[in-house]
């Protein structure tokens, strides 16, 4: 059901060109060097299709993800579906095919063009998206409650969808993409997200990543940021057997950036987190901190990236990466890169690399508490700082209550 | 309630406590002083199960069991309490959730039911304000950013919402102003009961001018080298350690 629109098919196609002959990442890509797709190529997945219904199960689990003080755009297996979604009115918010066709003379000059470094999964992406979210909101103009953009996968089938959010001047929003599926199918999904922000918009955007622990997960946010725009994102990657995330912002003339993260894996779970942050104008901020929890044999790679360009003086930034092993097989790859090209900026960053501190264990025990329940105290306590910046009630709930299911007695609720 | 017999700790190659003996009873309080080294914390430890010391010989019961066979957290259940010379700081858990799942656990371990939440609250926010500190502090994560003297206060705050029966405390003076120290005091004689015993641990006299102990012992180089009634401590205030050590 993809929209027949030309300067689509035509962007199609050229997508199709460069993804025959990029085909997905390889590891001799620096920005994919700690992660192994071939068994992606190797599953063949085949295209997902749009399913007419779904069983009580799968719908018990949409509901549970499903955030009440929310509009919802509801993606299942990629395609967008109008009767389980609720969208805001007077403001621009419809699925991307049919942006497409009637918001032509917006979408057309923007789209692909906040993606600074394209490569096989956002060419992948363009040529085969089913449909995605577009959201256009005017100057001054806010949304009065999130938007929870929710990809459902209830097929063994991969699914790609595409997004465009434009805030216009001093416009605000608050944005949740919640990535889910039924537990115990092996699907890819893909999702390619862009994001325009004009002079003074403030978008506040949260990710949750919860797929089945058997999924590829491919997530790309790019945005741009004008002067004074505010860019706040939570990344939460929770779920996948493979996942791979990636947040780039490129900020203008007093733009603030704000990047927050959580990987926690279990298990055998990949959770892969590229982030970049270029400065390219004078006066910008930029906060990243980004904490993970790696348990069993499950490996986490942490590659931050903030360029400060020639032109960027007075640059702000701090960059933080925080790891907890919590075996001696979990692995984590951490790899902080400062590229700074203008002289009078201040700049810090910093890794740990670490287990549950001994004497905190201890002090936990020689109160009553057993050793695995105070594990547990402390590395929900770990986990639990970033989950705290929530501020929309029912999704620090839900998240809150993944973190307790992962790490029980861990917290009260 | 607890007999120490030829106790010997070492950490690493290191010997540290070489033949340790001591007894104590319910309803006394030990005071133990000794030179800075001496092993005083290292008994603390030993007594609350921390890993890290080599038991090479002798032995400890308490309330007729081997203290040494029990898990640091079973000791905590059965009532032995150490108030920790330096309390560890614990980001991002608050002071009144330890405390919750501490005093739920050793009510598990006794066979009774889980704290109702508001009996809870009222105990804790009472026992709070005994100890002079603000209720702000249970919201607080455990020690994060509290003073020398906060930290203190709150090693007895668990002390007494927990109610165990041994309490060891190390050096719990040290640090303190004189309020400080006579808040401490007051909480820890408000505890005082012919159930509980007590062990101080401290380098000054000055404690125990608020807590009077039944008896005081010296311990240097490993070992209880003299032991006395609580005018020990005064001659140990105006002659130091030399003169017994040189003995
Ligand atoms: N973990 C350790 N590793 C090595 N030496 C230790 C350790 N803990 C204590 N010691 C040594 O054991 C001795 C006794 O220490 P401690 O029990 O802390 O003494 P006190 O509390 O009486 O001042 C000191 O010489 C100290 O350096
Ligand atoms: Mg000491």
């Amino acid at each position: 059901m993809k929209t027949d629109i030309s300067w689509l098919n035509t962007l199609r196609q050229n997508a199709l060109t460069q993804f025959e002959q990029t085909r997905f990442p390889s590891q001799r890509l620096e920005d994919w060097r700690y992660t192994n797709l071939s068994a992606i190529e190797k599953k063949q997945f085949a295209f997902a299709n749009q399913v007419e219904t779904f069983d009580d199960t799968h719908k018990n689990h949409l509901a549970d993800f499903m955030l009440n003080d929310c509009y919802h755009a509801i993606f299942v297996d990629g395609f967008f579906d109008a009767l389980l979604s609720t969208l805001p009115e007077n403001i621009t918010v419809c699925s991307i095919n049919e942006a497409a066709e009637h918001h032509e003379t917006v979408l057309a000059p923007v789209f692909n063009q906040a993606i600074e470094s394209p490569h096989g999964f956002t060419h992948f992406t363009n040529v085969h998206f089913s449909d995605g979210i577009f959201v256009c909101i005017n100057e001054h103009s806010q949304l009065d409650k999130p938007l929870q953009i929710l990809h459902f996968a209830t097929q063994q089938a991969m699914s790609a969808t595409r997004h465009v959010v434009i805030l216009e001047e001093n416009a605000c929003a608050t944005l949740i993409e919640t990535f889910i599926g039924v537990e115990t199918q092996t699907y890819l999904t893909s999702s390619v997200l862009e994001i325009f922000l004009n002079d003074h918009a403030n978008l506040t955007l949260y990710k949750v990543q919860q797929d089945s622990d058997k999924a590829y997960h491919f997530g790309g946010t790019y945005v741009k940021q004008a002067d004074n725009a505010h860019f706040t994102h939570h990344n939460f990657a929770l779920g996948g057997l493979l996942a791979r995330s990636e947040i780039m912002s490129h900020l203008e003339t007093g733009a603030q950036c704000e990047l927050n993260g959580l990987y926690l894996g279990e298990n055998r779970q990949h959770l892969d987190n590229l982030t970049r942050i270029v400065h390219a104008k004078p006066d910008a901020v930029s906060r990243e901190y980004y904490k993970g929890i790696l348990n069993h044999r499950a490996r986490g790679v942490f590659q931050g990236r903030i360029v400060v360009a020639k032109d960027a003086q007075c640059t702000d930034s701090q960059m933080n990466n925080r790891n907890l092993l919590l075996s001696s097989d979990a692995e984590i790859d951490t790899k902080p890169q400062l590229e700074i090209y203008a002289d009078d900026v201040k700049c810090t960053h910093g890794v740990t690399v670490g287990q549950l501190d001994e004497k905190s264990i201890f002090y936990l025990q020689s109160r009553g508490i057993d050793e695995d329940h105070a594990k547990h105290i402390l590395t929900f306590a770990f986990a639990n700082e970033m989950v705290d910046k929530i501020t929309v009630p029912s999704l620090h709930d839900c998240v809150f209550t993944q973190l307790l299911a992962r790490f029980p007695q861990g917290a009260e609720r | 309630m607890l007999k120490i017999k030829d106790l010997a700790v070492n950490v690493g190659a290191k010997e540290i406590l070489k033949g340790l003996n001591l007894n104590v009873n319910a309803g006394e309080i030990h005071a133990i002083m000794g030179p800075n080294g001496a092993g005083k914390s290292t008994l603390s430890h030993v007594l609350s199960g921390k890993s890290g010391y080599d038991v090479t010989g002798g032995s400890i019961t308490y309330n007729e069991k081997d203290l040494l066979e029990m898990p640091a957290e079973i000791r905590a259940r059965e009532g032995v309490f150490l108030a920790f010379q330096y309390p560890v700081e614990i980001a991002g858990v608050t002071n009144v959730y330890l405390l919750k799942a501490a005093l739920n656990a050793i009510r598990k371990h006794k066979g009774l039911s889980e704290v109702d939440a508001m009996d809870f609250l009222t105990l804790v926010k009472s026992k709070t304000k005994a100890l002079d500190m603000d209720e702000k502090f249970l919201y607080r994560a455990v020690n994060e950013g509290f003073s020398g003297g906060e930290k203190k206060r709150n090693e007895i705050l668990q002390m007494a919402m927990l109610e165990p029966q041994l309490c060891i405390l190390d050096e719990t003076d040290s640090g303190l102003d004189i309020d400080a120290l006579r808040i401490v005091a007051d909480g820890v004689n408000a505890l005082r009961s012919e159930n509980r015993a007590f062990i101080m641990v401290t380098h000054y006299q000055r404690l125990l001018d608020y807590i009077k102990p039944d008896f005081v012992h010296v311990l240097a180089d490993g070992k209880i080298i003299k032991s006395g009634g609580a005018e020990l401590a005064l001659e140990l205030e105006e002659k130091g350690y030399g003169w017994l050590e040189q003995a």
